[in-house]
């Protein structure tokens, strides 16, 4: 039996089992109209012996998968020839693939013989006895448990409390599901950043002045020493996450400030869909509006003023970033401008305060914290961006202040360190990590700060 | 000043809702005298002997729902006048249409003629900013602004530029505390946040913040009822005070406090402006049913 109809299977046992459940809580206390003699709802009964049917099967059956395959994998090889069980752990490694290989009717790497053959045909052999055995255990524990959770209904049993205490796992499990993830992406990037520093000095990554991650193949190449100095990475990210708040944060602000304040409800109507529009546009869209876009204009604008202007420019990525954001610190100035209370706008205009005298002089100190906090959150979103400079900003890593030039950012160097054939044991290759492990450490500190200004800020008022 | 209310005294059987008519039916008979109906007319005498602000059919309409009908009532100058009503009976949107704040509501609309020493508020030449300067309005919650308690009480006179220098700043906010009531309590703390006081300080400190702006008119809509009753009596003193130099017009609903501080009471049902009379005259000898079943605690 395959495993879905397994599932299937069990499903609709639960189902039968929640309706038995409830129809014999309801027949000890005399039928419908006598729940009040129950415990609980007559359901809570249905989903208790629902849970003894589903939970105790599906164990039995994760375990089953998890342990199922070894275990074949071991019965086959003490099937096999003595000669063939000698062998050294990788061959025998390659033999097992090639059997299930064989098994699967997929193709095989070596010439098909009669040890082979018959390993096979044991595997089969064994793979469908497993699934046979599971489907009877299974199906039996389930039977079983919702049997003896049926016999322990009784009007007292506080069958609501069970259920809800199962539930409340099931919701620990479901968000321990994110954060671990999120533990684990953050161990798997410090470990192989770790691998990073063994090769280059983290000094010298943190410090160094020149990126060109170029690691040699062989010893007599020339010009491929490598050097990871990543300040040039982080001055490019810096430059163009500060050209990007120069254009976010003020037209942001005022944006928010205006539909806040001064919009009439249909401007409002209209402006605030057009702009959460603007946040949902792909930001591969962005990028090639500023690549092929903004990056040419910048540069026949910078030209025509009389500087000279790189084709790839910190300033083009920049201002496109800084149009990608703008919806970010609008919405999020927005909430902390409409979050300080009515009260303080009416005390200010009941005093005599021009709408502007309001807004400048109570409504945004007020508001600051918060509207802080949705900068630094914005911050954070421009210096993890990667799309829009990767298309417009270019790979030269140069360390400059200048926004005319090409730069390259932490992001675009982690694409460009991963994308094609790469080996995992090369210095290049690992640098992707370090970089991501700084770049994350620096998010992580900006949303910390974020977060702790915006909650300092909404404990003000509650 | 229970004794102004002797009715108070002996509350009436609480009716339910169903009998409520027969009771009506039953008292009608008894006192055949008081007005009962709810016409739209104003029993009892709207005018002040020192009329200051004088409110002329009054109409208030938020959308469609028309919020006070006909509204005519004078208030005079250097005397408590209190708005009582039960909840939604249009007390405070007439408060809020003598500083003009039911501007910025957008569905608001006001009709009817309101003057302040003879000019009409309305008039399209009025600014509504500077008429807010000299009509003050002290909020329902205490509301003082995220700043010091020195710039809660400098801001309007910074605002106005009423002061020319330092000195006669810090004079203006030390007057108006003092006058508040709350130089003593505040004196040492002067650049600590004005939410850092207790509740019946912070009502204080608004009431600080709007005699600073030396207003003519001061509102106050419900200024006690986030308050204790040490901190209410606080402001009732201050109240007693302040309406030497002030008129001053309340919403409340207490009719206690409608009593201890107001010379004149209007009686708000519906939208309409059922009485105005002499505070004792309402309280002991009201003329309109309505008016006589909200004292007595029959409705509302």
């Amino acid at each position: 039996m395959q495993n879905t109809t397994l599932v299937l299977r069990l499903g609709l046992m639960a189902i039968a089992a929640f309706y038995f459940g409830r129809e014999r809580s309801l027949s000890l206390v005399g039928g419908h109209g006598h729940g009040m003699a129950l415990h609980s709802l007559p359901g809570y009964y249905g989903y208790f012996v629902a849970i003894w049917v589903v939970l105790p099967a599906l164990g039995l059956l994760l375990l089953w998968v998890l342990v199922e395959p070894r275990v074949i994998v071991a019965l086959v090889v003490s099937g096999l020839p003595e000669s063939y069980q000698a062998l050294p752990a990788g061959e025998l490694n390659l033999l097992v693939n090639n059997i299930r290989n064989l098994a699967a009717g997929d193709v095989v790497s070596v010439d098909v013989d009669a040890v082979l053959r018959d390993a096979a045909a044991q595997f089969d052999n064994y793979a469908a006895k497993s699934r046979q055995l599971l489907a009877v255990l299974a199906l039996g524990i389930a039977g079983l448990g919702g049997t003896i959770a049926w016999r322990r209904i009784h009007p007292d049993l506080r069958a609501r409390n069970r259920v809800e205490h199962v539930v409340r796992w099931f919701l620990i499990a479901a968000s321990s599901i994110a954060i671990l993830t999120t533990v684990g992406i953050v161990l798997s990037v410090l470990f192989e950043a770790l691998r990073f520093f063994q090769k280059v000095p983290v000094m010298e990554f943190l410090f160094g002045l020149n990126w060109s991650p170029q690691t040699a193949i062989r010893a007599d190449q020339v010009g491929s020493s490598g050097s990871f100095g990543a300040v040039p990475l982080f001055a490019g990210t810096m430059l163009i996450t500060a050209i990007a708040m120069v254009v976010a944060v003020p037209v942001g602000l005022m944006t928010a400030i205006y539909l806040a304040e001064y919009s009439s409800a249909r401007v409002r109507g209209i402006a605030k869909p057009l702009l959460e529009i603007l946040a949902g546009i792909p930001t591969v869209v962005y990028g090639f509006f500023a690549a092929l876009t903004v990056a040419p204009w910048v540069r026949r604008a910078g030209e025509a003023a009389g500087f000279e202007v790189a084709s790839e420019s910190a300033l083009a990525a920049g201002l496109v970033m800084g149009i990608m954001i703008i919806p970010l610190v609008s919405s999020l100035s927005d909430d902390a401008i409409n979050a300080v209370p009515r009260a303080m706008r009416d005390g200010a205009l009941g005093l005599g305060s021009t709408r502007s005298e309001t807004m400048t002089k109570v409504i945004l100190p007020a508001a600051l914290p918060g509207i802080v906090g949705g900068i630094l959150l914005a911050v954070s979103r421009a210096i993890g961006e990667t799309m829009i400079v990767v298309m417009a900003a270019g790979l030269a890593a140069n360390l400059t202040a200048n926004p005319f030039e090409a730069v390259t950012t932490v992001t675009v160097q982690i694409v460009t360190l991963l994308v094609g054939d790469q080996e995992f044991d090369s210095a290049k290759t690992l640098a992707a990590f370090a970089l991501g492990l700084m770049l994350f450490v620096v998010t992580l500190f900006l949303n910390v700060i974020g977060l702790g200004v915006v909650r300092k800020y909404r404990e003000q008022y509650d | 000043m229970t004794e102004v209310t002797p009715d108070k005294q002996v509350p009436p059987p609480a009716p339910n809702r169903r009998d409520a008519p027969a009771v009506e039916n039953t008292v009608l008979r008894e006192m055949p005298k008081r007005k009962t109906v709810l016409s739209g007319e104003t029993v009892g005498n709207i005018h002040s002997e020192n009329p200051f602000m004088v409110a002329e059919n009054v109409n208030v309409h938020y959308g469609d729902n028309h919020a006070i009908q006909n509204v005519s009532l004078e208030i005079g100058k250097k005397e408590v006048i209190a708005l009582i009503g039960p909840s939604g009976c249009g007390k405070s949107t007439f408060l809020r249409c003598l500083n003009r704040m039911n501007d910025t509501i957008d569905t608001a609309r006001v009709t009817g003629k309101i003057t302040l020493d003879g000019k009409d508020i309305y008039r399209k030449e009025q600014d509504p900013v500077a008429l807010r300067a000299r009509v003050g309005m002290v909020f329902q919650k205490p509301n003082p602004f995220p700043k010091s308690i020195y710039d809660n009480v400098a801001y309007g006179p910074r605002i106005h530029g009423l002061a020319a220098d330092r000195a006669e700043l810090d004079n203006i906010v030390y007057t108006s505390l003092e006058r508040a009531g709350l130089i003593n309590e505040v004196k040492d703390r002067l650049d600590e946040p004005g939410t850092s006081l207790s509740g019946g300080q912070q009502q204080r400190l608004c009431i600080a913040r709007t005699i600073a702006v030396n207003p003519e008119v001061i509102l106050m809509d419900e200024p006690c009822s986030a308050l204790d009753p040490i901190a209410t009596a606080r402001i009732e003193d201050l109240m007693d005070e302040l309406c030497e130099d002030y008129a001053i017009v309340i919403v409340t609903h207490s009719m206690q406090q409608a009593a201890r501080v107001s010379r004149r009471v209007a009686y708000f049902h519906l939208g309409l402006l059922v009485e105005v009379d002499k505070t004792d005259k309402i309280f002991t000898n009201p003329q309109h049913k309505l008016t006589e079943d909200y004292i007595t605690g029959r409705i509302g």
